[in-house]
């Protein structure tokens, strides 16, 4: 009506118009399928194109997976098997190699008898997992995830159960100190509270130790680094990395935004170094440097220190994808915190973290993903992870002699499954932040 | 300096005393000997042309913003590089925003529990019930627990109104509350503000809201290239102000 006068004649409505509901929306396979793949010539151009590629993929790939073979000792027996199945020239997959090796993926050379420590183990790590994952759970089951590394520790490597225990009073006096000193001086409690525990690490637990040991004597069957392997390997590396590597990432990420100038010089030399140095460069100091550094007769565990660096390198790529969060965050909120008076930590851990880190999320498990692949690396450094490690050892086996892809399949499918879960964790965090405040 | 006026009472206690205050912003002279003394139970609307350092003035008493010369007294506590000060001053001081910078990431009943469990150390329940105390003031109980992005711009001013409230401070300062704010807004966060005012709370506002500033203003400061260039009651300022600046401004803002 309006657009039949003229724009500037006068107008007053009458009739007030009531809400209706929205056209119906067009639905149906052919019309999702005109308008997502055949929506132009260039568009239907491009579909026929992939629609052949993945058809390629797939009728190559289909066979050799559905004619795999699962009950055989060899893979002469293998071949055999499917010969005389699918005709002379089939291919098909020798999957029996991973039900026969199956133990030997899962736990390396950890012995036999006792693997029911390593699946303890896991179940447990489930356990103490969940609540930090899901915040409907009671909060008081964190402090079970908190002790959680300690029980893992000792039910993975074994021997006496003092040392472990001496690892977390080192903790809790770090703790305490911390608590006792910050109302007074921030930096003094910090430093307190890392320098006192590692002396009492280096110089008292030892002697505690043997004293304990001998009072008190409990000990399960100790087993070696050298003997973990598989997936075990890969996820002790992987989830102790990541629980690592995140607190280190906060702390290097707020360093390096820091007035010190001395901690913010470190937080960016540390940060610069680590991400321009491969992490195979830092492995291989891990596996021959740290021992000249270290005095003579220190025998320091060879995961811990792998452990370490991998932790330190991907702690690098988490601060700076922290820093990224921490940068998005309006002024308005620093000030707003400041204006109440709360100090630097507690405006940190309340205001700035919080909200900086749900932004960094995405990047945050992006990194974790990127470190837990990266710990196939460590079979340059001679650990036995289950990409090359325990592949090359099977294939040492003159009956699986020659198997390759089985192998990379699986282990690739299993690396999948637990980063595609991390992901759909993250999106789930996300969503879920999301709702809770817009 | 003259002396001005009261509607309401003002105790001869001094609240917030500035003295020669200088800042710099690189070469930039933001403030110039800078001279205030706010008695407790005053009310102060400072006014004045967009970068001439009002907001940098009223941020330097909580000590967002430091200055370089001169001396700032807050309730008997000098303002000094040293932290201890600088928190018991900021835990006295209450501040609002232009744009209110509530926690987004926090309840609307969490925004205003949060310094008063944190800094001064009261129970979580106590804390709570101050919180509904404050939020019932500024009429707003029933949004407690939703979050800051729900609510509209004028609800969301008072709430962080109400949250300065809850630390129970002793001097309000107020940067601009209502310029980000939809006309029909202006009035509910101006409404709180006089309620306030009429309570005896010591408030430093700056603001144009001349309205404001004639219902409830002991004197009105006007600042222009960082120095109070004239400062009088409300009715003297409005109707005959002394000095050319603020002539031309009040002619500017009131559009005739
Ligand atoms: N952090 C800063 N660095 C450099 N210059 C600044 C900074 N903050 C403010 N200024 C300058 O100082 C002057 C005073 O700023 P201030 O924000 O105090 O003005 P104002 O009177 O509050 O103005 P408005 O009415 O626009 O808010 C302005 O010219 C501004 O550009
Ligand atoms: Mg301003």
């Amino acid at each position: 009506m309006i657009g039949k006068t003229s724009p500037s004649a006068p107008y007053v409505r009458k009739l007030m118009l009531d809400p209706l509901p929205p056209p119906a929306k067009a639905s149906g396979v052919s019309l999702w399928l005109r308008e997502k793949l055949f929506s132009s010539w260039g568009n239907a151009f491009l579909t026929v194109i992939g629609i052949g590629l993945i058809w390629l993929l797939v009728s190559h790939f289909a066979p050799w997976f559905l004619h795999g073979v699962w009950n055989a000792d060899s893979l002469a027996a293998c071949r055999k098997t499917i010969a005389t199945t699918w005709g002379e020239g089939a291919s098909g997959a020798c999957w029996a190699v991973i039900r026969a090796r199956w133990n030997q993926f899962i736990f390396g050379f950890y012995p036999a008898e006792i693997y029911w420590r390593p699946v303890l183990t896991f179940v447990l790590f489930l356990l103490a997992l969940a609540p930090v994952l899901f915040s409907q759970l009671p909060r008081r089951l964190l402090w079970g995830s908190l002790v959680y590394p300690l029980v893992a520790i000792w039910l993975l490597w074994g021997g006496s159960v003092w040392p472990v225990a001496m690892i977390g009073v080192g903790f809790v006096i770090g703790a305490v100190l911390w608590r006792v000193l910050v109302a007074k001086n921030a930096i003094l409690a910090a430093l307190a509270a890392v320098v006192v525990p590692v002396l009492f690490w280096l110089f008292l637990t030892g002697p505690i130790d043997d004293l304990l040991g001998k009072v008190l004597p409990v000990s399960i069957q100790s087993v070696p680094s050298r003997q973990f392997g598989g997936f075990l390997l890969a996820i002790v590396l992987g989830a102790g990395g990541i629980v690592m590597s995140l607190p280190l990432g906060i702390v290097l990420a707020l360093g390096r935004r820091s007035d010190m100038f001395l901690v913010k010089m470190f937080s960016i030399g540390f940060i610069e170094f680590v991400r321009g140095v491969p992490l195979i460069a830092l492995l291989f100091v891990a596996s021959l440097l740290l021992n000249y550094f270290l005095p003579p007769g220190t025998n320091f565990d060879i995961i811990l220190r792998v452990m370490i660096l991998v932790t330190l390198f991907s702690a690098a790529y988490i601060a700076e994808v922290i820093r990224g969060g921490l940068a998005a965050l309006p002024r308005g909120q620093y000030e707003a915190a400041d204006a109440l008076g709360l100090d630097y930590w507690k405006a940190q851990r309340l205001i700035v973290l919080p909200q900086a880190l749900k932004i960094s999320i995405p990047g945050i498990v992006s990194s974790f993903i990127a470190m837990f692949k990266d710990t196939t690396l460590v079979t340059f450094v001679g650990l036995f992870e289950p990409l090359k490690s325990i592949p090359d050892t099977i294939r040492a086996d003159f009956a699986w002699k020659g198997i390759y892809w089985e192998f990379f399949v699986f282990v690739g499918a299993i690396f999948f499954i637990i980063n595609f879960g991390m992901s759909r964790y993250s999106m789930y965090l996300e969503r879920k932040l999301k709702r809770d405040n817009r | 300096m003259p002396e001005t006026a009261t509607k309401l009472q003002v105790s001869d206690e001094v609240a917030v005393q500035l003295v020669d205050v200088n800042k710099w912003y690189g070469q930039f002279h933001v403030l110039r000997d800078i001279n205030l003394t706010v008695q407790r139970g005053e009310r102060i609307v400072i006014a004045g042309p967009s970068g001439s350092g009002k907001s940098t003035m009223i941020r330097c008493i909580n000590r967002l913003e430091e200055h370089q010369q001169g001396k700032i007294i807050v309730d008997g506590t000098e303002l000094t590089s040293d932290l201890k000060n600088i928190d018991k001053v900021r835990s006295e001081v209450g501040m609002v925003f232009q744009h209110f910078n509530l926690f987004p990431h926090l309840t609307i009943l969490e925004n205003c529990t949060l310094a008063p469990i944190w800094v001064r150390k009261i129970p979580k329940k106590e804390a709570e019930e101050t919180a509904m105390y404050f939020l019932e003031k500024v009429k707003i109980p029933d949004q407690a627990h939703k979050y800051p992005g729900m609510l509209s711009g004028g609800q969301q001013q008072r709430v962080a109104i109400a949250r300065s409230l809850c630390m129970r401070p002793r001097i309000m300062l107020f940067d601009e509350p209502t310029s980000a704010l939809d006309p029909e807004m202006i009035k509910e966060v101006l409404d709180t503000m006089i309620q306030l005012a009429e309570e005896g709370m010591t408030m430093l506002c700056v603001t144009h809201e001349m309205g404001f500033a004639q219902a409830v203003a002991n004197r009105v400061i006007f600042m222009a290239d960082g120095q109070i260039v004239e400062q009088n009651n409300p009715h003297d300022f409005f109707h005959n102000p002394q000095s050319d600046r603020t002539k031309q401004f009040l002619s500017q803002i009131l559009g005739h």
